[in-house]
């Protein structure tokens, strides 16, 4: 009787899982700080543009946060996802420039126009990254080596070749970027100049890659076995395997997809900047990491939100525009803020989760 | 009667470097029985088991299961769930990240996509169906082992299993839950699935199990009929020993002597409450009650190796301070812990490193044994303890339980410690090394050391303690010697039924 009575009251109590609490932990903040920000700083932050201006300039930042998250989710790490980026932008750069003999040479013998070029770039920015995704995955999956030291080869790998394919900067054409930089224009949420005329609102097409994105890995992560088999591997990869998951399979695609994706991003990067640059995407890799921290994803694997990254992003990109607007313009303030605001996250996490395990202690 | 089996595995062989782990062995299971596989640590049960899992691979021998024509090869868990074989191990193996739906379904389904409304809604089925106060979508982390046990019992049955293994399932479930166990074992083999049940509980067997198949050394030593074989034929048989052996063991007398070497006075640490102890020179004693009773708390608290909040502590009457494990051992103290995989071997060093882990801390990191006096020091306690190990340089995690708990004890013979605290030194170990520990403790007491002792196993205590200190919630409730010293008068002193 008693016992039944006990069972009754463990039913009815809705426990969330640790992923959700941390999710709903990083929404407050961002959102409690843009609106701080809006109270404190206005101007900028009342403007709707604000908000679409940090969306356009870390749109490749989204994606490639994304990737890393699967990633980080099944335990793993990969920091070659800027260097590859900047990789991709430079290639694309060049196929679009024509500073890429191969390319004119098929154009030309396949008798296509000048907008195709803009295809093979895609096409090159996709290559990449599954050949990036590719290798290290099947060197950290299957042949067990540690993912950070696969993935630092990668980095410097893909920094030396962008130097190896040009040392200097190099720019897109502009008849080819106004294709590529063509904006979507929000009227409803635009905002009147300083001479009272209205200006709407513009977002460019990487931020509707970057949100596709972020719906597609949700999906992924949400839905569907191999994103469930992600939250397994990264929770204890010894019982995973005992419960039939694939660990190796599994392991290999989240750095496959992760590849991928920093293809993409490099793409996107190109069609923002329109620019190849050997120091293009510096420190992404570090940036997409505290975005998926500060979305709730946790180093160790099992734990962690694609929407939560999206935040993360968000929120990193919000303290940077306070520090400037407050008159901090030197560069290093931005640096010490963010790392601040790291520190502070990941202790609050812990703190929450520690929290949490003590408490079940307790029961 | 061919049609009844199930399973079959014939000529079964497995050797690691060093170690023949399995040497032609058969097994045999029947539909709707409940087979009770035994033998001591190091008999080979697991190697069996993860060779039937395809954890291992085999190195000779042949399988054949119900259903598939010949002999078939299992390579992956997962093949081994496809030919209807399912295993719950005694850790759980579940993802304590996911929810226990998710650990219910996951890696079940060929299906791409999550169903998580179907998914939760069988689950919340199968939890009622078998009374697991667990709700489908609760973390499975948030749960207690025993319901994170009865999750991956859920799961297999489930799963449409001809075979379901259970490595060592009762572990860690108390009686009841042992009862609700063994009601679905029961309900399963009505069913027609064929258990083979892994335990070292051997009243368990009696009260579940139709058949016995007995492994000792890795080779198969026979398959039995429950009603043909007697409890004390079925130990002899896993340890080869003289039955004998096991009851004669002299206890240690109460102290002569009454040199008090070691003495605490209200000692209290995070995790224990105030407490007054003693132990005398040569004196066997121990604490016993109920598990979280508080009883290896309050040996932590005299090792230190809780944070020590209180209390004056003497050790030859001297006053001394005990903060932390390091001035324990410069006392002379030495502690074997409890959880032998988390607090007491490192997994990844040899047997060698961890024998002279204590004495080397002891002297300094800074002055390390030379190589050749290190091997020494192994290769003697190797000899002494009798530690099956290939080699002083195997790493410890290769050996079987029983000898890595003679490794760690062997660590601390070394330091020549005054005295010694065993915290359930004989948990998970089979009845041979068990008795030999027992003999130890008492042979080490009478060459004057002292010994504090805490088994769960009563019986045990009472053989080799000569004075109890019964604890209930946390408290010191009774301090029996003498002719108090029987079964019936300890277990009413934990219970707390008064004299």
């Amino acid at each position: 009787m008693n016992k039944q009575d006990n069972i009754q009251t463990v039913r009815r109590r809705e426990p969330i899982t640790d992923t959700q609490l941390l999710l709903t932990i990083t929404i407050c903040i961002f959102v409690s700080m843009y609106v701080l920000a809006m109270l404190i700083w206005g101007g900028g932050f009342r403007k709707p543009q604000m908000l679409f201006d940090m969306l356009n300039d870390n749109a490749f930042l989204i994606i490639i946060s994304c990737g890393l998250t699967i990633v980080m989710i099944t335990g793993s790490i990969d920091i070659s996802v800027g260097g590859v980026t900047a990789l991709v932008a430079m290639v694309g750069v060049m196929i679009l420039n024509g500073n890429l003999g191969l390319f004119n040479g098929l154009i030309a013998s396949l008798g296509l126009g000048e907008q195709w070029r803009i295809v093979f770039a895609l096409l090159m920015a996709l290559l990449i990254g599954l050949a990036f995704g590719l290798v290290q995955g099947y060197l950290i999956a299957c042949l067990q080596i540690q993912p950070f030291i696969i993935t630092l080869a990668g980095m410097f790998f893909a920094r030396g070749m962008i130097t190896i394919i040009s040392v200097d900067p190099q720019k897109a054409p502009q008849e080819l970027m106004d294709i590529l930089q063509n904006r979507i224009e929000i009227a409803w949420l635009g905002s009147p100049n300083k001479k009272g005329v209205m200006i709407p609102a513009r977002m460019e097409i990487g931020v509707i890659v970057a949100l596709a994105v972020v719906f597609l890995v949700y999906f992924l992560l949400r839905r569907t076995q191999l994103g469930r088999g992600f939250y397994a591997v990264g929770g204890n990869q010894q019982s995973a395997l005992m419960l039939g998951v694939n660990v190796r399979k599994t392991r290999f695609l989240a750095h496959l997809l992760c590849g991928l994706l920093s293809g993409i991003a490099g793409f996107v990067f190109m069609m923002h900047t329109g620019a190849g640059n050997a120091t293009n995407a510096t420190a992404a890799e570090m940036n997409a990491i505290a975005s998926s921290i500060i979305g709730g994803t946790l180093l160790t694997g099992g734990v962690g939100n694609v929407i939560g990254t999206l935040f993360g992003v968000l929120t990193l990109s919000t303290i940077k525009s306070i520090v400037t607007t407050s008159g901090l313009r030197d560069p290093w303030w931005q640096s010490i803020t963010t790392g601040a605001m790291l520190c502070f996250f990941i202790v609050l996490q812990s703190v929450v989760l520690m929290r949490r395990a003590k408490n079940k202690e307790k029961k | 009667m061919e049609q009844d089996i199930v399973l079959t595995m014939r000529g079964i062989c497995k050797s690691f470097p060093g170690v023949k782990a399995l040497n032609d062995v058969d097994f045999t299971l029947r539909k709707g029985t409940i087979h009770a596989l035994m033998g001591e640590n190091g008999a080979g049960k697991s190697t069996l088991i993860k060779v039937l899992t395809g954890i291992y691979p085999m190195d000779a021998g042949e399988i054949r299961i119900d259903g598939t024509e010949g002999a078939i090869s299992i390579r992956s868990p997962q093949e081994a769930q496809s030919y209807g074989i399912s295993t719950v191990y005694q850790e759980i193996t579940l993802c304590p990240n996911l929810t226990v739906a998710e650990n219910m379904f996951i890696g079940r389904t060929r299906a791409r996509t999550v169903d998580w409304k179907g998914m939760e809604k069988r689950a919340g089925e199968l939890l009622d169906s078998l009374g697991i106060p667990a709700r489908p979508r609760q973390q499975l982390g948030s749960c207690s082992l025993a319901v994170q046990q009865m999750v991956a019992i859920a799961r297999a049955v489930d799963t449409d299993c001809k075979v379901l293994i259970l490595d060592e399932p009762t572990s860690s479930l108390d009686d009841n839950e042992v009862e609700m166990l063994f009601k679905l074992m029961r309900d399963l083999k009505a069913r027609g699935v064929g258990i083979i049940f892994v335990t070292h509980f051997l009243e368990q067997v009696y009260e579940v199990s139709d058949q016995i198949t007995v492994l000792r050394n890795g080779e198969l030593v026979g398959q039995f009929d429950v009603e043909a074989l007697p409890q004390v034929k079925l130990v002899e048989l896993m340890i080869g020993k003289d039955i004998a052996d096991l009851a004669v063991i002299k206890k240690n007398a109460p102290c002569e002597t009454q040199e008090v070497l070691y003495e605490a006075e209200g000692l209290s640490s995070s995790e224990s409450r105030p407490f007054d102890f003693h132990i005398a020179k040569g004196e066997v004693n121990g604490f016993t009650g109920l598990l979280g009773s508080g009883r290896s708390e309050s040996v932590r608290a005299i090792f230190g190796a809780d944070p020590v909040t209180g209390g004056q502590v003497r050790v030859n009457g001297k006053k001394v301070r005990i903060q932390k494990p390091l001035d324990a051992m410069k006392n002379g103290i030495g502690y074997l812990p409890e959880d032998r995989k988390r607090d007491g071997i490192i997994a990844d060093l040899s047997v060698r490193e961890n024998i002279i882990l204590a004495l080397q801390v002891i002297k300094g990191m800074n002055h390390p044994f030379s190589r050749a006096k290190a091997e020494a020091f192994a290769d003697e306690y190797i000899k002494a303890l009798e530690i099956k190990t290939a080699s002083t340089e195997t790493p410890i995690k290769s050996l079987s339980g029983g000898n890595q708990q003679k490794v760690i004890l062997a660590r601390w013979l070394l330091t020549h410690p005054q005295y010694l605290i065993l915290d359930e030194p004989t948990r998970g170990i089979d009845v041979g090394t068990k008795t030999e520990i027992q003999k130890l403790v008492l042979k080490l007491a009478e060459e004057g050391m002292s010994v504090t002792f805490i088994s769960s196993e009563i019986e045990e205590m009472l053989r080799t303690c000569s004075r109890l200190i019964v604890m209930r919630d946390r408290n010191i409730v009774g301090e029996l010697t003498g002719g108090e010293l029987t079964q019936e008068h300890v277990m009413r002193t934990i219970a707390g039924g008064g004299n």
